[in-house]
């Protein structure tokens, strides 16, 4: 298997809230920091990376955000623009057919055409021969994917797309794309989940569908915001000793709210252990941990330490 | 900050639908079956539409794989969790695609039309996966189930969505692209070849064509021909489903964790709510982590836990409590911010609950949060 930095893609799904961004970032970070010139895209309206950098939104542009890292932001509607540009090979003609309402409105009824262009940029975006003029290429793309179900429609639109339009120039390209997503030496799909049931299943849930479906091997899952175990068992019979008020002890209202609150955190690490190793089991692909942050917010040291700590196994 | 007390039965009394929706990942499904289940136990015959529950709430609601078939939850089983009452609960699994063809069905003028349409390749991609589909069939079965008149209250969990304009754009969506005007250039261009129709289009088509491929326009405009007879059947409902959404008795609930990435999420949507003019009845922040009373920093209390712990157990107890303060004060702190932007509605928070929120006991104890006084 290819180390993760030597891909040319990495699409980082998952269920929704558990971090895919930050995890996304933390793996552009780490890859800067090894060298590489590297681009995380996010995908969709709402643009979060460069915000954990304290810099404004990069919208449809490259932007270097820190040496090494840049930032882009791909939408479908920019990314139809640009792609009839270079099939009409005008921008007269690209700016005519993009302003047209038949044209919008084929855009939206040619089903998985915003997700077709949408791949397709991030794909021109992995190649080292670019299409963008004068565009640089990079050692390594990220994707900040949709959650499961529409990162799926994602990875899958190539696809469609090539049975829909069954010949012609779509077809083509839609088979480029596609065999680029496949080729486990140029692209890595990466879940994000946190140890917790449902984000659990739902992982189990993608791999096998990432399987059936496009016969795509999930490379790694990262687990994310796992608590840090504190209590020997020992200890935990002695707090539980202690709220029981054993050995007459009486805890004053403040002392017990202290041992209720360290118990509960307790338990809340044993939970995720336990949804933890229901991953291990039931997942082909690694698991891999990365600690909750336990700040106040992610921010620029929270993705250095998120950084570091993927770094051990890339 | 008001001392007035605030209630979920304010923002719910007199609603018939209630839509809740959010980001993925911050309990919108268990909030939305806690919501039908207390108001079941209230003596309202209640249905909840759920989409794609976790398996174990699947399990206690009853509710089988197979989508789109209403179910009643056991009453004895509601009563055992402590959900008993006068009403009645019920809830289906919303299975898009199946809704489509239903719908299809339905419009069509006739039977080759029905097929024509179900066996055309752009179709069974729009009812599959394209983005849009999915939001617009939940509201269609709402729409249908509410025109039933088989239940007091509907409420419905919608798709996971960042975006909320593709939730509350669905149903115009649909109409517009099938919309005749537009539709005149490819039922020409189905029937009657390139050469027939006007010029203008004529070149429209062929860069179309040039730069997609001449089968995908062929099956676009078989797609559109067979769908003509349709539209407006499609526009007529897509105005009726429009306007439930608008009515008075209808209200958004949107939910949300105190994460500030799904706070975004719903600021964005709180938004876009306000300016489709759409009814927004509360924010529920969800899974609120709740501060410590005693403070880690007080010696008496560290002494009298080091004499009750020892030395390195007191400091570990310490240092959990110090870890979850700071993020009860993240949460705090992220739903002030939010509270301070909402324009009307109440804000409504559920602490995080320790144990499992996924059978009906876990149901009873999100409903019991959020039916209870709070204070803003």
């Amino acid at each position: 298997m290819d180390a993760l930095l030597d891909r040319r893609l990495i699409f980082v799904t998952g269920k929704g809230g558990v971090g895919k961004t930050t995890v996304a970032a933390a793996l552009g970070l780490a890859a800067a920091r090894a060298g590489r010139r590297v681009l995380v895209c996010e995908v969709g309206d709402q643009e979060r990376l460069t915000a954990s950098f304290g810099l404004p939104a990069a919208g449809f542009r490259e932007v270097e955000i820190e040496p090494g890292l840049h930032a882009f932001s791909v939408n479908p509607e920019d990314a139809i623009a640009e792609w009839l540009r270079y099939q009409l090979h005008s921008r007269t003609l690209a700016g005519l057919l993009g302003g047209s309402r038949i044209f919008q409105y084929l855009a939206m009824a040619a089903p998985g055409l915003a997700e077709m262009v949408t791949i397709g940029k991030v794909w021109e975006l992995a190649q080292l021969e670019r299409k963008t003029p004068s565009a640089a290429p990079y050692d390594l793309v990220i994707v900040d994917a949709p959650a499961t179900g529409h990162g799926i429609a994602l990875l899958r639109a190539p696809r469609t797309f090539a049975e829909i339009a069954r010949v012609g120039p779509v077809n083509h390209q839609a088979e480029i794309v596609d065999g680029f997503l496949r080729d486990p030496a140029a692209t890595a799909v990466v879940a994000v989940t946190l140890a917790e049931e449902m984000p659990v299943s739902e992982t189990l849930d993608l791999e096998q569908r990432l399987y059936d479906e496009l016969g795509l091997a999930l490379d790694r899952v990262y687990v994310n915001a796992l608590l840090p175990d504190r209590l020997k068992a020992a200890e935990t019979r002695k707090l539980e000793a202690a709220i029981a008020g054993d050995g007459n002890a009486n805890p004053s209202p403040s002392a017990l709210a202290v041992l209720d609150a360290s118990l509960a955190a307790h338990q809340t690490v044993r939970a995720q252990r336990s949804q933890l190793a229901r991953l291990r089991r039931g997942l082909t692909a690694k698991a891999l941990s990365l600690p909750h942050l336990l700040a106040a917010d992610v921010g620029r040291d929270g993705l250095e330490r998120l950084a570091t700590k993927l770094e051990r196994d890339l | 900050m008001t001392a007035r007390a605030k209630r979920i039965d304010g923002v719910l009394a007199g609603k018939r639908v209630i839509v809740c929706a959010g980001s993925g990942g911050v309990g919108k499904t268990t909030t939305a079956a806690a919501i039908a289940a207390a108001l079941a136990a209230r003596g309202q015959r209640t249905i909840v539409l759920t989409i794609d529950p976790a398996r174990r709430l699947a399990d206690a609601l009853g509710l089988p794989d197979l989508g789109n078939e209403e179910h009643r939850v056991d009453p004895e089983r509601l009563r055992d969790a402590g959900l008993g009452g006068d009403g009645e609960l019920w809830a289906m699994t919303l299975d898009a695609k199946r809704t489509f063809d239903e719908l299809i069905d339905r419009t069509a003028p006739d039977a080759e039309t029905r097929d024509a349409v179900l066996a055309n390749p752009i179709y069974r991609q729009l009812s599959n996966a394209v983005a849009g589909s999915q939001e617009y069939m939940a509201m269609e079965k709402l729409y249908e189930l509410h025109e039933s008149g088989r239940y007091d209250v509907l409420v419905l969990d919608t798709p996971p969505t960042r975006n909320a304009l593709d939730f509350l754009d669905a149903p115009g969506r649909l109409a517009r692209f099938i919309d005749s005007r537009s539709l005149q250039v490819f039922r020409a261009s189905g029937r009657a070849g390139l050469g027939l129709v006007g010029r203008g289009v004529a070149s429209m088509l062929s860069v179309l064509e040039k730069a997609t491929g001449v089968e995908l326009l062929r099956d676009l405009a078989e797609f559109f021909n067979a769908f003509g007879g349709m539209a407006e059947g499609f526009r007529d409902r897509a105005r009726h489903v429009e306007a439930l959404l608008r009515d008075d008795a209808t209200t958004f609930l949107l939910v949300t964790s105190p994460r500030a990435a799904a706070i975004a999420d719903a600021s964005h949507f709180h938004a876009k709510l306000a300016e489709s003019g759409m009814p927004f009845g509360a924010l529920i922040v969800n899974r609120v982590r709740e501060p410590v009373s005693a403070t880690a920093d007080d010696a008496e209390l560290e002494r009298e836990l080091t004499e009750l712990l020892g030395e390195p157990l007191a400091r570990k107890a310490l240092h959990d409590v110090g870890d979850r303060n700071l993020l009860a004060e993240r949460d705090l702190r992220n739903t002030e911010r939010m509270r301070a932007e909402l324009t009307g509605g109440e804000l409504l928070t559920v602490p995080e609950l320790s144990g499992d929120v996924h059978d009906l006991g876990g149901l009873a104890a999100v409903a019991a949060q959020l039916f209870k006084r709070q204070r803003s």
